[in-house]
């Protein structure tokens, strides 16, 4: 039996689509359930429902064999996984964002982000000192109420921006929804996991051309 | 200051009775088998020069533990026995001409970053066989290894088996610089497939080669890995690289272990220490890499030794998980006397030791909760009063 780490959200709707595409007998409960965990006995599947941002610590410590788990997850997180598929899910991207006309603070630039790994790389990268803030969510509060100038956050259509009055002013990395395998599954259980690989990878194909 | 009373540094354990029963255990059982393939232990020093050890390590600068000694060198914690174990061989031990066997159970540290609890101290138990470049001594090693683990209890685990020095040569022969060799490298060193596969399809490069390249992320499984990977290998290095596969596998066959490995031809354990065949070894309960080992013929030119040389190493508290709580104490005794029959209850207590047996010898007036005291032993005497007599419960 393979265990699935499944991202809670944003991806869960996508992810779960594709798995079904894939040829997978999945109630369709599961989206609705409260428990988060749910066998599937007649595909040898049990899955558990996370945080996007913990699928890839469950699959790293092998609770979880396999999972779902954004780019943005695995490049703030950098966890020791296999990245095998990418999905093409959930497309979005992360971006540096401000008000319109954003004056960086010259003593003390500040950026608020849910990605303080991804930020100071990228800023590092940059040549740019900055105090990075990490906050857990709202993070288009912070250049508003005037905790920070800018922020780096995911943006999927540029709604949550545009409401809340922001810009993008500079976009980071592009962001699909990726599979991943814990490395020691990956050799214990590799015959399973390729069966699964492949049936997402036909599943992906065909959505490409339709 | 209370507050650190019971602290420790980060990632720094203690090991309690029961825990320190089943590591030495384990640790006794895979000794057992190294020695009787005729390998010495050895032991080195807890604390190397930076500049030599340090930076011959396969482990990255950053996890290395640095101070400094009273002239200002600066000194590491082994972070790996390979490297001072080529120190000792090429200063002392080795003879060219002479394969020599060596083997070590001792503690490395390795700095952590995240997640405070992992440890940063922990014991491996390994081999180095140094002076044979055949891919007999490879064999050797790998089938040891598992005959080790076997000893030990093991059961359920593979040993994952890959040639560096076959993914170089198709890579420079494609990519011909090495720089962007390393760039590709370093995707499944990361276990990044899917950044492997985007940056092939961006690369200009022939339609052939790219799918030489793309080929390669599936060439896993038994030795007929080894065929599909010839049908399409190009240089003499990559054929030489797969020629050894093959022979490997063939020897592994005769050492009656091949079930437990498979083949694949995109492992990439480390950025640059290996230089041939290389493996590593999983085991079910554990999510993380048991043990590793492979080729490092580059290693003792560091320390002006030229010489081939390869070994496994395998994490003692891993291969502790993976065995699980299954593992049987033996049996303990306490014999609990009052002071006027305290020379008969030490003879009963020598008696029983001398015959292997394990006896805690206690005086009743030292404890305080005989209830939970004695709960702790699976069998216990008791020897106390004048005249009183035998007593046991259990």
């Amino acid at each position: 039996m393979l265990t699935v780490a499944m991202p809670k959200g944003r991806i869960f709707s996508e992810a779960l689509f594709l798995l079904k595409q894939a040829g997978y007998d999945i109630p369709d409960d599961l989206e609705h359930s409260r428990k988060l965990m749910i066998d599937v006995p007649n595909e040898q599947l049990r899955f558990i429902l996370a945080k996007p941002m913990d699928v890839v610590t469950y699959v790293e410590h092998g609770v979880a064999d396999v999972g779902i788990a954004g780019k943005d997850v695995l490049l703030e997180e950098e966890r020791d996984v296999y990245e095998i598929l990418d999905l093409r899910i959930s497309p979005c991207y992360l971006a540096v964002a401000g008000l319109p006309n954003t004056r960086v603070h010259p003593v003390a630039p500040r950026v608020a982000t849910k990605y303080p790994h991804i930020a100071s790389t990228y800023f590092r990268e940059q040549g740019e000192q900055v105090e990075i803030i990490k906050l857990n969510g709202s993070v288009e509060l912070a250049p508003l109420i005037g905790l920070a100038e800018r922020i780096v956050d995911i943006v999927s259509t540029g709604r949550t921006l545009k409401e809340n009055g922001l810009v993008e002013l500079e976009r980071i990395v592009h962001v699909t929804s990726r599979f991943i395998v814990n490395p020691v599954s990956y050799r214990m259980q590799d015959r399973a996991i390729e069966q699964m690989v492949d049936r997402l990878t036909d599943a992906i194909e065909r959505g490409e051309k339709q | 200051m209370r507050v650190f009373m019971f602290e420790k540094p980060l990632g720094m354990r203690d090991t309690l009775p029961d825990v320190y029963q089943i590591k030495r255990r384990l640790r006794e059982a895979m000794m057992e088998e190294i020695e009787t393939w005729g390998y010495s232990f050895i032991e080195t020093p807890t604390l190397e020069y930076d500049e030599t050890v340090g930076s011959a390590s396969a482990i990255l600068d950053q996890q290395l533990f640095k101070l400094l000694d009273r002239e200002g060198h600066t000194l590491v914690l082994r972070p790996d026995m390979t490297a001072p174990i080529a120190r000792l061989a090429a200063s002392k031990l080795y003879e060219e001409g002479c394969p020599l066997r060596l083997a070590y159970a001792a503690n490395v540290f390795r700095a952590q970053h995240r997640e405070g609890g992992r440890p940063a101290e922990f014991e491996q138990v390994g081999v180095e066989y140094i002076g044979d470049g055949t891919t007999y001594a490879d064999a050797e090693v790998i089938s040891l290894m598992i005959f080790a683990l076997q000893r030990a209890g093991l059961r359920h685990f593979t040993v994952t088996i890959g040639h560096i020095g076959y993914v170089d040569a198709l890579f420079f022969d494609i990519l011909r610089h090495e720089q962007r060799v390393e760039t590709l490298r370093r995707f499944l060193y990361e276990k990044n497939y899917v950044g492997y596969r985007e940056h092939v399809k961006s690369l200009p490069l022939s339609s052939i080669d790219r799918d030489r390249l793309l080929r390669l992320l599936t060439l896993r499984g038994g030795e007929e890995a080894v065929a599909e990977a010839k049908a399409f290998a190009m240089t003499e290095e990559e054929h030489r690289a797969l020629d050894e596969l093959k022979q490997l596998c063939e020897h592994v066959k005769q050492y009656g272990v091949a079930d437990m490995v498979k083949l694949d031809m995109s492992l990439v354990s480390h950025m640059s220490y290996y230089t041939g065949v290389l493996f590593e070894v999983y085991a079910e309960n554990v999510g993380f890499l048991l043990g590793n080992g492979g080729r490092y013929d580059e290693l003792l030119a560091k320390f002006h030794r030229p010489s081939p040389a390869t070994g496994f190493s395998v994490r003692l508290d891993r291969l502790m998980e993976a065995l699980g709580e299954k593992q049987q104490q033996g049996k303990t005794t306490c014999i609990m006397f009052s002071q006027e029959r305290f020379a008969e209850a030490y003879a009963k207590a020598k008696e029983m030791r001398q015959r292997g047996e394990k006896v805690v010898l206690q005086q009743v007036a030292g404890v305080r909760d005989m209830d939970q005291f004695t709960a702790a032993f699976d069998d216990v005497v008791y020897v106390l009063g004048k005249h009183g007599k035998d007593e046991r419960s259990c």
